[in-house]
């Protein structure tokens, strides 16, 4: 059986998907078993949203409305846990936010 | 390119002082260490395979080593080898090396290449935190390849400054700042990683020194409150330094507790005191509580290799104006020309100081300032924006420059584009505005630029040494000049304020609350000691 899963979710973190934020991202992508990917435009490009260079290469800053897409084992259960990290600004403080 | 200013000393050394820009407040003076030493020599393996592993070797050498730094390091620092860890641990990264490597190019040629592609994609962004992030590619693109070549890589004597084109993150983390010492970059970024551990740690660093022909070596002497470097000082230079240098770390100590409030003289008059600003990035690192607005936003930053679109700096424009909510937030058009040349926009000239800059060079190329003025009335919706005009000699450019807004605006009408006109004022800094201000009494606001006032009054190049001691603001005859506008300004009804480095210095503060100013712009990094100088005037 071969579930899918699809989702939008607005990056309000200050300074967008970057380095501190990617690596969070692609380390909970990882902890699926499910294919991940994200694009910043509902037609892709598509990233392997696995792969911290390819999110990087995303370039998506802060007001990016970031598609999210898995298929495969806990397909629905990645986007909904990486839609939450987004929503969560990647569970950093503002303090940390501000200098990342 | 920077200007660097040599005088001849008796003994015969050369002393070289070059001017750049504030990353990290403070003074260090220490011996220089080069951060461009080339890594050694990388030796070729028989075959694919044996270079295959030797770059695999050499990939898992350099995360060891991240590895361990890591676990000393907390906050930022562990956030930044996280972020090395992950991009070296990511088969993205170095699998068009190996795929190079296939094809018959050695190790180092592969993992070179493959990186500089990414590294180029980076410098091409048009946001300065992912342009940033190009240091830290070239971080771990340099740390494989000294694992390569099995470079010992000679560390910094404790105390050093380390003089480069730019500095890796690594290279900081690894340096022991204990005994002083501190970052002199020929170009770098306040936005980089290194600028951001550089301030919460306290370690002096000026970016953007400019390419120098010399290879300095010696001793040196850091400003990193004002921005400069003097390389083989004088010793009245040195006597000089360590005087500021003291006064620095003694203000720095009681400043902390004046930041998060108000400014008040001693006798409680109110101070406002806004900040100076260069990037947008810039203030990600400021607290809006601390501050009464931006009282000098350059936009010469936009107009680098290239000429900026409108999109580019309306998008700039708008960062600044929303952090900064309802306080001011002042734009000066662009001052390009005297010592900020730009390809392709400014002019040689023999006597750049003295010619077509500021707002005289943007009247000469309309098409460019148009794109400037649209891209400010867009963004003006977005905030409380203020705009003024730099190097204005005469009632006439002001005029013109208000004229084109009048024509832009017009035009974004008729299109239906939200936009504003914002109030327009100008800089006080050609003296002939300073000695008859009458010429100006239609302008929002007077905005004195202190150090081009203070050069112009006193013929005094501000970028050469031979003459500093000439080039003060509290020559009587600037503080004079200072005082009339801001009697005018009263007068009148036009909002005074100063945003020269001399409204950041605590040894000139004095003399300009006397002056009648009441409104002062400083570095980000100057605010504390700004508002702690203030306290101690009766004014």
């Amino acid at each position: 059986m071969s579930a899918s899963a699809e989702a939008t979710v607005l990056i309000t973190h200050e300074v967008g998907l970057h380095a501190r934020p990617s690596v969070k991202f692609t380390k909970l992508a990882k902890s699926f078993a499910a294919d991940v990917e994200v694009a910043i435009a509902a037609n892709g490009p598509w990233f392997d949203a696995k792969s911290i260079v390819k999110v990087m290469a995303a370039k998506a800053p802060k007001g990016t409305l970031l598609h999210i897409r898995a298929r495969g084992d806990g397909a629905v259960e990645a986007v909904g846990a990486l839609v939450d990290l987004v929503q969560r600004d990647f569970d950093e403080d503002r303090d940390h936010a501000r200098s990342a | 390119m920077k200007q660097a200013k040599r005088i001849r000393q008796p003994q015969g050394l050369l002393t070289v002082r070059i001017e750049g820009i504030p990353a990290s407040a403070g003074y260090a003076e220490g011996p220089l260490f080069d951060l461009d030493r080339p890594p050694a020599a990388y030796r070729s393996k028989a075959g694919a395979a044996e270079e295959k592993a030797a770059l695999k070797a050499a990939i898992g050498k350099a995360l060891s080593r991240l590895t361990s730094l890591v676990e000393n390091a907390d906050g930022d620092a562990a956030g930044i080898l996280e972020f090395h860890i992950a991009m070296l641990e990511d088969d993205a990264l170095s699998g068009p090396a190996f795929v190079s490597i296939g094809s018959g190019e050695p190790a180092d040629v592969a993992w070179r290449q493959a990186l500089d592609g990414e590294i180029a994609d980076y410098e091409a962004s048009n946001q300065d935190y992912f342009r940033a992030r190009a240091a830290d590619l070239r971080d771990i693109r340099d740390q494989v390849l000294r694992a390569l070549s099995e470079d010992s890589d000679l560390a910094a004597s404790p105390g050093a400054i380390l003089y480069g084109t730019d500095i890796a993150p690594t290279r900081f983390l690894e340096t022991d700042w204990s005994s002083g010492g501190g970052i002199a970059l020929k170009g770098g970024s306040s936005a980089s990683h290194v600028a951001m551990l550089a301030r919460s740690r306290g370690v002096p660093m000026v970016v953007g020194l400019g390419a120098s022909a010399d290879r300095p070596t010696g001793n040196a002497l850091l400003d990193a409150e004002h921005g400069g470097i003097v390389f083989s000082p004088s010793p009245a230079e040195l006597e000089a330094f360590r005087q500021s240098s003291s006064s620095f770390a003694t203000r720095q100590g009681k400043a902390q507790a004046f930041l998060a409030q108000p400014a008040v003289t001693r006798t409680g008059t109110p101070v406002r005191v806004q900040v100076n600003i260069a990037y947008p990035s810039d203030v990600d690192g400021i607290d809006i509580e601390t501050c009464d607005g931006v009282g000098l936003m350059r936009t010469e930053f936009l107009f680098g290799k290239s000429l900026p679109d409108e999109e580019t700096q309306y998008h700039a424009y708008r960062k600044v104006l929303e952090w900064a909510g309802d306080k001011p937030v002042t734009i000066r058009t662009v001052d390009a020309g005297g010592d900020k040349p730009v390809p392709g926009f400014t002019v040689e000239e023999t006597n750049p100081f003295l010619g077509l800059r500021g707002i005289r060079l943007s009247l000469a190329r309309r098409d460019i300032f148009r794109v400037q003025i649209r891209a400010l009335l867009r963004a003006a919706v977005h905030g409380n924006l203020k705009v003024m005009f730099p190097m204005i000699a005469t009632a006439e450019e002001y005029s013109q420059a208000a004229a084109l807004f009048a024509e832009e605006q017009a035009a974004l009408a008729m299109g239906g584009a939200a936009h504003k006109l914002p109030p327009l004022g100008i800089m006080v800094e050609v003296p002939s505005v300073a000695i008859a201000p009458e010429a100006f009494a239609n302008v929002a606001f007077f905005s004195i630029g202190s150090n081009d006032l203070t050069q112009y009054v006193m013929a005094a190049a501000r970028d050469n040494a031979a003459v500093a001691p000439l080039n003060s603001v509290r020559h009587p005859a600037v503080l004079r000049l200072i005082a009339s506008v801001a009697a005018f300004g009263r007068e009148q009804g036009i909002p005074v304020s100063l945003c020269g480095d001399a409204g950041g210095d605590p040894a000139a503060i004095p003399a300009l609350l006397e002056a009648g100013l009441r409104d002062l712009s400083v570095a980000p990094a100057q605010l504390a000691m700004a508002k702690a100088a203030i306290a101690g005037v009766s004014v």
